[in-house]
């Protein structure tokens, strides 16, 4: 019993239109019972939201594709500035109308834009249908002139022609709406994917020497670790093909069959654990995990990215940043007890035991001037500190290295302030 | 407008389905003039009046239609205008020229545009204009040469009105007020506006040339009249509902397109169920379908940040203060979770950036830690619980978490 009908289109096409797209078929039902027919008036404009990866430029490509509706399909990324934009859209319509040599259109306004888009409607193929703009990532759109979304929303009116824009993107319309209204489009939700869907659609093309089962079972455990984390169905299925490999060893060493799910399991779930911390985060490349995984070694035994940040500094460097991070998170008026040798009397009063309790490094790191910098880097050094030029070309060639930052640009010599940006970790690696 | 769908889609018949559909659809989708007006027959007598006036006695006029969005203001015109050119004496007398503020974004392709409307390319091709000042003079040299007697009417149609107030010294403005103030060819400019306070944005010479003259389309009708269609009970809810969100008439063109749209062989007839399932379609709360499809560790930080914004009053936060109330979290209760490590917690926290679920206040730069820029979520509390409640397979201490947040402190 097929889900999807449709008077104008053939029932074949919308079979396989069907097997297309998994989990997606009341949406595309919808879309299809509002696209209507070829002739017939749709809406001006569609604004579709959903998450990251839930199918949303995949449907739309394949629901146009299939049934041959005449589209341009537009990633706004890629074609982000307005002039850029619009003379894609105008290419991508030439091109579907009529299968001579498409020629550049020069076009930077949008008064332009409807004069030329009414003239290439014109030809007898695009005459009497619907033709639809997809524009993916629209929220770029906002980054562009004020008038572009608006009158992207009204073209139908503008143009006076059958066309609908179509926006994909994954924030909502409110976020969207100009602040003298606009054309309201019809808002579309594509839902996010259930467990259930995730594993339907990961576990669909398996690969052929080994059972359908097996594979399933495999899809299983990886979403049992990773859906906490992560529902992004490209990166599950970059995961399950990078870890499967590794799944199938013992199968292959002839430890296990096919059948043992607890001990494939317990052979799987300590290494896909490990792939969260190094292969999700992108700290090992999925070529570098590959090769391990092909040798045998132990994961987790390669440096990740975030583990080469150590830097080699010279001795006084490394004493600036210490002082550095000191006067930044501390507050200066505990500079006294901790630096100098005869410091008056402690005297513990209430507020301030619990100014130094927020202070600390929830905030983040305070500026402090130049001065005491200086006079931290005297206490800490032991031996005799000469100001020389090579001190001061440290600390000015520490803010290029953007270990260092210099906060409010006001003077460069009378009394500058720095903010020290590096972490607890570095710091505790440099004192060592 | 119902009656007669229901009586022509009695006829189980595609053929007919199919031409009733492409006939509602032009209607709703396409604001095809459909002859019945609605509560501004006073509005539409004025205007017409108007136009008549400049067409037939060569008066030079300026009027501002001003009402909500979707509130027939284009209709209106095209009404009159269409009206218009029915008449006798009308018919080839009178020169339109349509503006749009977004289009047109400044005077130079404005011009551009008003001599093309006007077909003197041909006479401005030839002569070569060094300025945008020169063309203008010619243009309106054009427009001098004639007198109120015997030269041809113009009529200018400035849709969205408010934009060309923007533009320099709104040049294009005070020209056009300035043409038909002065005894010139007769010109009628009409600006379309949803803006209430249109003329406070005018300069005062642009002001003192334009004729006060405003037309308001206030959706000023009450519920009777806004359903006279149906005598369903749950129909009328739903209307209802909608009549309370808003009076304006295109998300009722919208909510009957989606009914509409439903029709097919099988389904012949409009039911209250299509109005309702419509309705539900216009009524979702949009964040709370995106917190829907967050992962349980982004929901964690999203209490995370609810219970900072409950406890500082709403000061903005960064990553640490967001990380370390769900280390708290892990660690006095959370049986279920194992300890996320921080970068992961990280990735999850942009992704959240990246939906815009969450702001940051001032614009991230280069040099500045990401853990330490100080944000602001986009969600209020309400929010967050209600989208709780309808979270898929929720851990419960996940979700007795949000409910208590002091008594983690």
């Amino acid at each position: 019993m097929p889900n999807l009908e449709h008077p104008a289109y053939p029932a074949a096409t919308l079979l396989q239109l069907e097997s297309l797209v998994p989990c997606r078929e009341s949406q595309v039902s919808m879309l299809l019972s509002i696209f209507g027919e070829r002739q017939q008036f749709s809406f001006p404009s569609i604004f579709i939201y959903g998450h990251t990866s839930s199918g949303k430029t995949y449907v739309m490509k394949t629901l146009l594709n299939t049934l041959k509706l005449p589209h341009v399909f537009v990633n706004c990324v890629e074609y982000f500035t307005s002039r850029l934009l619009l003379e894609e859209i105008l290419m991508q319509l030439q091109s579907c109308s009529e299968t001579q040599q498409t020629s550049h259109v020069p076009c930077d306004n949008f008064s332009d834009f409807v004069r030329l888009f009414k003239q290439a409607v014109a030809s007898r193929e695009l005459q009497d249908q619907t033709v639809y703009i997809v524009l993916d990532r629209a929220e770029q759109l906002r980054e562009m002139e004020a008038n572009i979304l608006p009158a992207f929303l009204r073209l139908q009116e503008l143009t006076d022609r059958n066309v609908t824009v179509i926006l994909l993107t994954e924030i909502v319309w409110e976020l969207f709406r100009p602040i003298t209204g606009c054309f309201e489009p019809l808002t579309l939700y594509f839902p996010d994917y259930s467990i259930a869907h995730l594993q339907k659609i990961l576990s669909q093309n398996h690969p052929p020497e080994y059972s359908a089962d097996f594979y399933a079972a495999y899809i299983n455990i990886l979403l049992g670790v990773f859906y906490m984390v992560c529902r992004d169905l490209k990166e599950l299925q970059h995961l399950a093909v990078l870890n499967f490999s590794k799944y199938c060893e013992p199968v292959v060493r002839g430890e296990a069959n096919e059948r043992d799910t607890h001990k494939l399991w317990k052979n799987i779930e300590p290494h896909l654990k490990k792939a969260m911390q190094t292969v999700y985060l992108r700290e090992i490349s999925s070529s570098q995990w590959e090769r391990l995984q092909h040798d045998n070694g132990e994961p987790g035994q390669l440096k990740g990215i975030s583990a080469h940040t150590h830097v080699e500094l010279p001795y006084y460097s490394k004493f600036l940043l210490i002082a550095a991070y000191l006067a930044s998170y501390n507050p200066a008026r505990t500079d006294k007890r901790f630096f100098l040798k005869h410091h008056g009397k402690i005297r513990k009063t209430n507020s301030m035991k619990k100014h130094e309790k927020t202070s600390s490094h929830l905030i983040g790191p305070k500026p402090f001037p130049l001065d005491r910098l200086l006079a931290i880097l005297y206490s800490i050094v032991d031996n005799r500190v000469a100001p020389t030029a090579n001190i001061f070309s440290q600390i000015t060639s520490l803010v290029t290295l953007q270990l260092l930052s210099m906060v409010g640009h006001n003077d460069q010599l009378d009394g500058p302030r720095y903010k020290c940006t590096v972490s607890l970790d570095f710091i505790r690696a440099v004192a060592r | 407008m119902s009656k007669r769908r229901s009586k022509e889609t009695t006829v189980e018949n595609a053929e007919c389905i199919s031409q009733v559909q492409k006939i509602l659809r032009e209607r709703f989708c396409h604001h095809y003039p459909s002859g019945k007006l609605f509560g501004i027959e006073y509005q539409s007598r004025h205007l017409l009046e108007l136009l008549k006036r400049t067409i037939i006695h060569g008066e030079s006029n300026s009027a501002l239609l001003i009402g909500p969005r979707g509130s027939g203001k284009t209709v209106l015109l095209n009404h009159a205008l269409n009206e218009l050119r029915g008449m006798k004496q009308v018919r080839g007398n009178l020169l339109e020229v349509h503006l749009n503020g977004l289009l047109q974004t400044n005077d130079k392709v404005a011009l551009k545009e008003i001599t093309r409307q006007l077909q003197l390319e041909n006479v401005v091709g030839d002569k070569v204009f060094g300025s945008f000042a020169e063309n203008l003079a010619f243009l309106l040299e054009a427009l001098k040469k004639g007198d109120r007697t015997s030269s041809c009417p113009v009529l200018f149609v400035l849709d969205e009105f408010d934009l060309f107030v923007h533009h320099k010294n709104q040049t294009l403005l005070y020209n056009l007020f300035d043409v038909s103030q002065s005894a010139q060819t007769p010109v009628t400019v009409i600006g379309l506006t949803c803006r209430h306070d249109t003329l406070e944005l005018l300069e005062k010479r642009v002001k003192s040339r334009f004729s006060h003259r405003q037309i308001y389309l206030m959706n000023s009708f009450d519920f009777k009249q806004y359903i006279h269609l149906s005598e369903d009970k749950t129909v009328q809810d739903v209307l209802q509902d909608l009549f309370h969100y808003t009076k304006d008439l295109r998300l009722l063109q919208l909510l009957l397109m989606f009914a509409v749209s439903n029709v097919t062989v099988r389904h012949p007839l409009v039911t209250a169920s299509d109005i309702q399932e419509a309705s539900k379609q216009y009524r979702m709360d949009s964040k709370a379908n995106i917190v829907h499809g967050l992962s349980v560790l982004e929901i964690c930080l999203i209490i995370a940040m609810k219970h900072l914004n409950e406890v500082y009053e709403g000061e903005p936060f960064n990553f640490q203060m967001v990380y370390n109330e769900f280390q708290k979290f892990i660690q006095r209760k959370a049986h279920c979770m194992y300890n996320f490590e921080k970068p992961v917690v990280m990735k999850a926290f942009e992704h959240l950036i990246q939906l815009e679920l969450v702001k940051p206040i001032e614009r991230p730069s280069v040099r500045a830690q990401k853990e330490y820029l100080l944000m602001k979520l986009l969600l209020n509390s309400n929010q967050i619980m209600d989208a709780l409640q309808l979270y898929p397979n929720c851990p419960t201490d996940v979700k007795q978490w949000a409910e208590s947040s002091l008594s983690w402190l």
